[in-house]
């Protein structure tokens, strides 16, 4: 593998807010090993020499949120091989993406003092409504493990072992009795494996920050929130967060409103 | 062997200590989370003194008991196959050489264990499991190397759970074979005893070290009324007569749909089953590109690529998948194994998230075959 020419590795930001870049730099352990593996071209958080194109894998962060970003992105692809979106943001249009479900100039003009200087899209949406994407790696943030399995993956031209099923199935492998089940509604069920069940780890039910699992029925799962007591109102917000705009969860959040919230 | 002795709560103190003198980590109930589940003990405080659960479909609460039993409740979250059948094992790593590559096995057996309060349904689900990795042409040789090495201490139900079905499964509550010691809890206004029976000549060598009498006709008396509370208590049946070829013959049911509507096909009740024993393989390499690792997990039929051959899953409709689950483990396993593969601890009833219940829906289908003409035949 030392004989061949190193892999570049580029890392692209979009509208996003690092964590996920960052995650990458808190792979302490395998820091090293990743810079003997690849030659890092192109990652501004660490580095401001870059090297030009084009990059054999690029990892890319954030969603678009500009015409600006919706153009630059392509010019990514163009000089990507092999493309990667990490993180909630670019893999679904992430916490901003809640601006889709409202009209963005009343954001504008409530957060700006000078309005007229922002020029934004009305949505937030994914790189891959935009751009051919490789693979989708989930998370707000990302796992690092997972990061450096797909890394590692794709070094050594393998599928990335990264399970698309429930965090039931992590919280059952490791052992934690289910918080749903003694009362906390959880979104386990419904969302993408990734995180290894932290939240339900710490008596917490799961917010949903890898999104939508391989076949979610968020519908059930809202009838089971019902069932624990929780309102309309609850199951909207817990379905818009860090996803929000993935589809299964859009869709589940506009079947749920404020009608019943309380007094 | 077969010979019955009791000892006071004290008694059960020197039992651990005795298993542990044997160099055994020993396993037992313990409160955590808000649940009893299965974790190392070192010390009979650390076992559910003054608990109970409360059971339901989807439901689970832990509540204060009048009195200090225990073993005062039924099986929880957890089983014993976590300890037999890690729910992640690496099998084995591979290293780069100089000139090629040299292969470790991953998994050692890990410690010697003693598993304390293992219940009737459990020990037939272990049974079960035993079939499954050790039987046939290929066995488990990590889990044939952790059975082995187990000491198993069964206690007898003094009371059923409510999503309990072991009477129709006859898998219990009565505790009767498959241990080394097995206790039952004698506990009134005037004693707390344990009624042992002794199973194998592990378990009579322990014994030695434990403080024990002759077990008098009231012990006996007194344990019987005990597992026959439990039995009367239980809080489930499910017809088993005709079962089998009820459940086969259905395939295209309606209610295959009703269910597939409700279920998350998150996969918990394949989790929480002692007897589901499915895994999954996946193969890592390190970034250096010099260690390979293969390694083994629990996995489940509800899941998309538990069923992937070239170019999909063979399971895509979450109501076959549910329809997996639920002939595989009351029928296709008769043909597979030789027994059920529901022992009735109820477990993926009470874990389900949204309390499907394995009895109910096993009954709908058996009880109304003629629904199957109904159903439509979207999907696998
Ligand atoms: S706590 Fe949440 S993630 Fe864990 S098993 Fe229960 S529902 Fe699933
Ligand atoms: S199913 Fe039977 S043996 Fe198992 S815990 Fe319930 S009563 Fe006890
Ligand atoms: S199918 Fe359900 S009741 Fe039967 S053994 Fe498995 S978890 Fe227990
Ligand atoms: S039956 Fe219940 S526990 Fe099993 S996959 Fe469906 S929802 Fe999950």
């Amino acid at each position: 593998m030392s004989s061949a020419r190193k892999p570049k590795l580029a890392v692209w930001k979009f509208a996003s807010c690092d964590g996920c870049q960052l995650s990458l730099l808190d792979c302490e352990d395998e820091l090293l090993d990743l810079a003997g593996a690849v030659s890092i071209a192109n990652f501004l958080e660490a580095s401001s020499a870059v090297q030009p194109g084009p990059y054999d894998l690029s990892l890319v962060e954030g969603s678009i949120t500009t015409s600006h970003d919706a153009e630059r992105i392509h010019k990514v692809r163009r000089q990507s091989k092999y493309l990667v979106t990490i993180g909630a943001c670019a893999t679904a249009g992430g916490i901003q993406a809640l601006r889709n479900f409202a009209d963005v100039n009343d954001f504008i003009a409530a957060v700006y003092a000078s309005p007229q200087y922002i020029s934004t899209l009305a949505t937030s949406t994914p790189i891959s409504a935009h751009v051919k994407v490789d693979y989708e790696l989930r998370g707000c943030p990302i796992d690092k493990g997972q990061l450096i399995e797909v890394i590692a993956a794709f070094l050594a031209g393998r599928k990335p072992a990264v399970a698309a099923h429930s965090v039931c199935i992590e919280c059952k492998q490791r052992g934690t009795p289910c918080v749903m089940v003694q009362g906390t509604p959880c979104l386990g069920p419904v969302t993408h494996a990734g995180c290894g069940a932290l939240c339900p780890s710490y008596r917490r039910g799961c917010y949903g920050c890898f999104g939508p699992m391989e076949t979610p029925n968020t519908a059930a799962l809202a009838r089971e929130w019902q069932a624990l007591g929780a309102i309309s109102r609850d199951i909207q917000r817990a379905f818009r967060t860090f996803n929000a705009a993935a589809e299964p969860f859009r869709k589940e959040s506009t079947a749920h409103g404020d009608q019943d919230h309380p007094g | 062997m077969g010979t019955n002795v009791t000892i006071a709560r004290d008694g059960l103190q020197a039992l651990i200590e005795a298993l542990r003198a044997d160099g055994r980590e020993v396993i037992g109930p313990t409160v955590r989370e808000g649940a009893i589940i299965y974790d190392a003990i070192r010390d009979i405080a650390d076992l559910p003194a003054g608990w109970t659960d409360r059971q339901e479909a989807g439901r689970y609460g832990l509540e204060q008991r009048a009195d200090g039993a225990l073993f005062g409740y039924t099986v929880g979250p957890h089983a014993w196959k976590q300890f037999l059948f890690p729910a992640r094992e690496t099998l084995w790593t591979m290293r780069r050489t100089g000139d090629g590559a040299e292969v470790t096995d991953g998994a050692t057996p890990a410690s010697r264990h003693a598993f304390i309060g293992v219940r009737s349904c459990e020990l037939h689900a272990i049974a079960i499991q035993d079939k499954v990795f050790v039987s046939g042409p290929y066995p488990d040789t990590n889990y044939r190397a952790r059975r082995a090495d187990a000491f198993i201490v069964a206690v007898n139900c003094g009371q059923a759970g409510n999503t309990c079905f072991c009477v129709s499964m006859r898998t219990g509550p009565k505790v009767e074979g498959g241990f080394d010691l097995s206790l039952t809890e004698l506990l009134d206004d005037t004693r707390h005893d344990f009624l042992i029976a002794i199973g194998s000549e592990a378990g009579a060598a322990i014994m030695q070290h434990v403080p024990h009498r002759p077990a008098t006709a009231a012990d006996l008396s007194a344990a019987d009324s005990a597992v026959a509370r439990a039995a009367a208590g239980i809080g489930r049946h499910l017809q088993t007569e005709g079962l089998k070829q009820a459940l086969q013959a259905a395939p295209e049911h309606r209610r295959w749909d009703e269910v597939a509507a409700r279920c998350l096909t998150c996969g918990n009740c394949t989790m929480v089953c002692p007897t589901c024993f499915c895994t999954t393989v996946r193969d890592h390499t390190d970034l250096a590109g010099n260690t390979a690792r293969r390694v083994r997990e629990w996995d489940s039929c509800f899941t998309l690529d538990f069923s992937y051959i070239h170019g999909g899953s063979v399971r895509h409709a979450p109501r076959a998948r549910y329809r997996q689950w639920l002939t595989h483990k009351l029928a296709n396993w008769i043909d597979q194994f030789g027994t059920s593969g529901c022992v009735g601890c109820g477990r993926c009833i009470t874990w389900c998230p949204v309390g499907i219940d394995i009895t109910e829906e096993a009954a709908a289908i058996a009880n109304a075959p003629a629904a199957a003409r109904e159903a439509h035949h979207e999907g696998a």
